[in-house]
C-alpha cells in the first residue's frame, strides 16, 4: 500500500476505532475490573476481592435456577421460532399450488406477509402493553373473558397466565406463556429472513423435484432445508442472544420482576436485583462478565458446530 | 416507611431499554455507567456561606440553585410546586429547578457518586435501597434540621412532626430520611353501600367471617388485593403479626432473632388469612394494585386493604356516590394489641452527601413541613402530611375515617423494618406473601420459609446487619 492511502484510511478508521475503544471496549474491562471488587455502587470505595465474586456464584441458589430457566429458553425460543418462522416462509414461498405460472406461495401470501411481519414494528413496550390486556387474569382479559363466555373456564377459576408458577411438562407455566410471546414477536422477522433465503433458491431446483414426483414434505425437508442451513444457523444464534436476555418480557410480564416466588427468575433478573436492590454491584458485574463468556462460547461452538461447505447457485 | 407504586404501564421504551442493556447481553452501557460513578473528587458546596438567621438557620447563599426531584407517583407532584412557591416567598432569589420522575433509582442513582441532585425524594417501586445508601455513606445525616426552627410555627422542626416520623427516618442512630406523607394502612369499603345494605362494618375477623357470606350473596367477593406486588399482602400480614402476637415479636423478627417467626401468636395471626383463601373469598384473577382498586371500585369487591393513598390514585375513576372508608384490619378476640393502628411516615426526602447545595436542599425541606405547605399537601392529595394538624381543614370522607382511625387507635404504631434493612428478606416476603395469598403455602409453610429466609440473612456475612430497638 502506498503511503497515503494508508494515512487515507487511518484517518477515517481512527475515530471511530477510539469511540469504540472508548465506549465499548473500556467499560467492558471496567465491568471486568469491578467484577473483582466489593463495590456497593453508591459510593467511590470498594475493595479488592480477587476471584471470590465468582466463587460465590456456583454456590448461589437463585443464580443456579435463574441459568436453568435461561437454557429452558435458549433450547425453545430459536427452536419454536424457527421452526415456526420457516413452516410460514414456506407455505408463503413455494407451498401454494404449482401452476403454469410455477412454483409460488398459498393464495394470498402478500397479506400474510405483511401480517406476520407486524409485530417487528412495533416497539417492545407496546408488545407488552398490549399482551398484559390479553393475559389479564380476570374476565376482562382478551382470553380469559372469551374462554369464560363459551364457558371453557370457570369465572371463578381463570387462567393466571404469568402469575402462574405451577409446572407444565417439568417447566413453570409462566416461562410458557413468556416463550408464547416471545416467539409470536419474533417469527415475523424471521420468515422474512427465510423468505428471502427461499427466493434465492432457484426456481428450477423445484421444479425438478416436483417432476421427480416429490411432494410438499419432500420439497421442504430435501431442498429447501439443507440450502437454508447457512441463515438458520445465523437465525440460531441470533436467537440464542435474545433468550440469553428475555430481561425486558421478565421485568414488564411478571410479579415481582421474576416472580412469582423466582418462577421466572433469568440471569438478568438476578443481575438487576442484585445490583439494583441489594446494592452488590461488584457481584452483579460478575454475573454479567460470566454471561457475556457464556453467551461468546456459545456463538463460537454454535458456528462451529453447524458451519459446512457453502453451496453455490 | 411506606412507598406509593407507581402507576403500570408508564415503563418508557426508553428505561426499559436503558435497564435491558444494563442488565443483559449489552454489558457496555451498564459498565458505562459503573464507570461515571467511581473515581470522582467531592465537589464543592455552592451553597453555603449566606447570613445564618432564623429565617435561614442552614446560611443558604443568595442566587444560589437547588435541584429537586420529585417522585410522580400516587400523590402526584403537583402539591411539590406548591412547597416551591412557600419557599419563593421567603427566598425570592434562590432558584428552585424542580423535576418529577417515576423511575427515582434510574435517573438518580448513576449520580449519586459525581454529581448527585440536591435534595431527591426517594420512592416507589423504583427508589435507591435505603440501607444501601447509608452504608455507602451517599446520603447526608439530618440531625440539623430536625434542631432547626420550624418554618412557620413555633418550636423546631422535630415538633412539627406526627409521632414516629423521626423514627421512621432514623438509622444506626442518625435521622437521614425526611418522610412528607402520613399513611395509614387497613381494609376500605364503600360506606354507602353498606349503608343500604344494612351491612355493619366488622372489626374482628370473626364478624368478617359471618358477613362474608351475605356479601357474596349479593354476587360481590368479600375482598381483594394486589396480587402482582407482594408488599401489599405483606401490609396486612405483618399488620395482623403485630397486633395478635404483640410487638415484641415484630421487633425480633426484624431484629433476625432466633425462631422469631415461630413465636406464639404468628400462626394465629395468620390462619384468618388462611382461611379467606381456602374459603374462596378472594375476587378470582391475580389483579395489580389499580386493577384490583379499580375492581373494588367497580362494586366487584366489598372490601380491599390498601394504604391511604388510595383516594388521590384513584380519583380520576371514583364513581359518584361512593363513600370510600378506612377500617382498621381485623384482630381476633384474644389479640395483644387489637387497638393498634398501621400507620407511617413515608415518602422519603433524602440529601445526598456529594450535593452541591445541601443548605438549600435542607432549607427546601423546611418549607415542605412548614403548615402552609403540610395544608396544601393534605388539601391536595388527600393524604396527611407527616406534620401535625395537616388535615384538620380538609373535608374528605377518605380523610376524615383514616383521622378517626388514628384518634382511636392505641398507644403504638404499628411498624415493620426488615424490608428496609435487608433486600434479600424484603424479595422472599413479597414472594411468600402473595403464595400464601394465592393458597400455595398454608400459614404454617409460610412462617417455616420465613424462618428460613431469615436465618439465611442472619448467616450471610456480607450482609451488614441492622437493629432495632424501638
Amino acid at each position: 500500500m502506498r503511503h497515503g492511502v494508508a494515512r487515507f484510511v487511518t484517518g477515517f478508521l481512527a475515530l471511530p476505532v477510539a469511540l469504540y475503544l472508548l465506549y465499548v471496549v473500556w467499560p467492558f474491562a471496567q465491568a471486568a475490573g469491578y467484577s473483582l471488587t466489593d463495590w456497593g455502587g453508591y459510593s467511590d470505595s470498594q475493595r479488592f476481592v480477587g476471584l471470590d465474586n465468582y466463587v460465590r456464584l456456583f454456590s448461589d441458589e437463585l443464580i443456579r435456577k435463574a441459568f436453568w430457566h435461561n437454557v429452558f429458553f435458549l433450547i425453545t425460543v430459536p427452536l419454536f421460532t424457527i421452526a415456526l418462522a420457516l413452516f410460514l416462509a414456506f407455505l408463503l414461498n413455494v407451498g401454494g399450488r404449482e401452476d403454469r405460472a410455477g412454483i409460488r406461495g398459498v393464495f394470498g401470501s402478500s397479506i400474510y406477509k405483511v401480517i406476520f411481519f407486524f409485530p417487528q414494528v412495533l416497539s417492545l413496550v407496546v408488545i407488552a402493553v398490549m399482551w398484559q390486556q390479553i393475559y389479564r387474569t380476570d374476565g376482562q382479559g382478551l382470553i380469559n373473558g372469551l374462554l369464560i363466555k363459551i364457558g371453557l373456564v370457570g369465572a371463578d377459576n381463570p387462567i393466571a397466565f404469568t402469575a402462574d408458577p405451577e409446572p407444565f411438562l417439568g417447566i413453570p407455566a409462566v416461562l410458557w406463556w413468556l416463550l408464547l410471546i416471545a416467539v409470536w414477536s419474533g417469527a415475523g422477522f424471521y420468515m422474512v429472513l427465510f423468505s428471502a433465503a427461499m427466493q434465492s433458491i432457484p426456481k428450477d431446483i423445484y421444479e425438478a423435484a416436483i417432476l421427480d414426483g416429490a411432494g410438499r414434505f419432500h420439497t421442504f425437508f430435501r431442498v429447501t432445508l439443507p440450502l437454508l442451513r447457512e441463515t438458520i444457523s445465523v437465525a440460531w444464534v441470533y436467537l440464542g442472544f435474545i433468550a440469553l436476555d428475555m430481561y425486558a418480557l421478565v421485568f414488564v410480564m411478571t410479579p415481582s420482576q421474576g416472580g412469582p416466588n423466582h418462577a421466572s427468575e433469568i440471569f438478568a433478573s438476578v443481575l438487576n436485583f442484585t445490583a439494583f436492590q441489594k446494592g452488590q454491584f461488584g457481584y452483579a458485574c460478575a454475573m454479567g462478565v460470566a454471561l457475556a463468556i457464556f453467551t461468546i462460547l456459545l456463538a463460537a461452538a454454535q458456528l462451529r458446530i453447524t458451519r459446512r461447505e457453502r453451496i453455490e447457485f | 416507611m411506606s412507598v406509593t407504586p407507581e402507576t403500570p404501564g408508564d415503563l418508557s421504551r426508553r428505561t426499559l431499554l436503558r435497564r435491558a442493556a444494563a442488565a443483559g447481553l449489552l454489558v457496555t452501557p451498564a459498565a458505562g455507567l459503573l464507570s461515571a460513578c467511581a473515581g470522582s473528587e467531592p465537589s464543592k458546596s455552592t451553597g453555603a456561606g449566606g447570613t445564618k438567621s432564623k429565617d435561614n438557620p442552614f446560611g443558604v447563599k443568595d442566587g444560589s440553585a437547588v435541584k429537586v426531584v420529585i417522585f410522580n407517583g400516587g400523590l402526584g407532584d403537583q402539591w411539590a410546586k406548591e412547597d416551591k412557591v412557600v419557599f419563593n416567598a421567603k427566598h425570592p432569589n434562590i432558584t428552585v429547578n424542580m423535576s418529577s420522575t417515576q423511575k427515582i433509582k434510574t435517573e438518580e442513582q448513576p449520580k449519586m457518586a459525581t454529581q448527585p441532585s440536591d435534595l431527591v425524594m426517594n420512592s416507589g417501586a423504583d427508589m435507591m435501597d435505603r440501607s444501601t445508601l447509608i452504608n455507602e455513606g451517599a446520603i447526608e445525616p439530618l440531625d440539623d434540621l430536625l434542631t432547626a426552627p420550624a418554618w412557620d410555627s413555633e418550636g423546631t422542626v422535630a415538633d412539627t412532626l406526627l409521632p414516629g416520623t423521626v423514627g421512621d427516618g432514623t438509622q444506626n442512630g442518625k435521622f437521614y430520611v425526611v418522610n412528607v406523607a402520613y399513611t395509614v394502612w387497613g381494609n376500605w369499603y364503600n360506606a354507602a353501600l353498606f349503608k343500604k345494605e344494612g351491612w355493619q362494618a366488622p372489626t374482628t375477623w370473626d364478624e368478617f367471617f359471618a358477613l362474608a357470606p351475605k356479601i357474596k350473596a349479593k354476587g360481590m367477593a368479600p375482598y381483594v388485593h394486589d396480587a402482582v406486588h407482594g408488599y401489599y399482602p405483606r401490609w396486612a400480614l405483618m399488620a395482623s403479626i403485630w397486633k395478635t402476637a404483640g410487638k415484641q415479636v415484630v421487633v425480633d423478627i426484624d431484629n433476625l432473632k432466633e425462631n422469631a417467626w415461630k413465636a406464639d401468636g404468628v400462626l394465629k395471626a395468620l390462619e384468618p388469612w388462611e382461611k379467606l383463601v381456602k374459603d374462596k373469598l378472594l375476587l378470582p384473577g391475580k389483579l395489580d394494585h389499580t386493577q384490583s382498586q379499580q375492581a373494588w371500585l367497580d362494586g366487584k369487591a366489598a372490601f380491599i386493604q390498601v394504604g391511604t393513598w388510595l383516594k388521590n390514585e384513584m380519583a380520576a375513576t371514583i364513581p359518584p356516590g361512593f363513600e370510600m372508608t378506612l377500617s382498621d384490619y381485623w384482630s381476633n378476640a384474644d389479640d395483644k394489641a387489637p387497638k393498634d393502628v398501621f400507620a407511617a411516615s413515608g415518602e422519603g426526602f433524602v440529601v445526598p452527601s456529594k450535593a452541591p447545595n445541601k443548605e438549600a436542599a435542607k432549607e427546601f425541606l423546611r418549607a415542605i413541613l412548614s403548615k402552609a405547605g403540610s395544608a396544601k399537601f393534605a388539601e391536595l392529595t388527600k393524604s396527611l402530611a407527616s406534620t401535625k394538624g395537616s388535615g384538620d381543614n380538609v373535608q374528605d370522607t377518605a380523610l376524615a375515617s383514616a383521622n378517626t382511625l388514628m384518634k382511636n387507635g392505641g398507644s403504638e404504631l404499628i411498624s415493620v423494618k426488615f424490608q428496609d434493612f435487608y433486600a434479600d428478606l424484603d424479595k422472599e416476603s413479597q414472594n411468600l406473601s402473595e403464595e400464601l395469598m394465592a393458597g400455595r403455602l398454608t400459614a404454617a409453610q409460610f412462617i417455616d420459609k420465613m424462618q428460613a429466609a431469615a436465618d439465611k440473612v442472619a448467616k450471610d456475612s456480607s450482609i451488614k446487619k441492622q437493629t432495632r430497638t424501638a
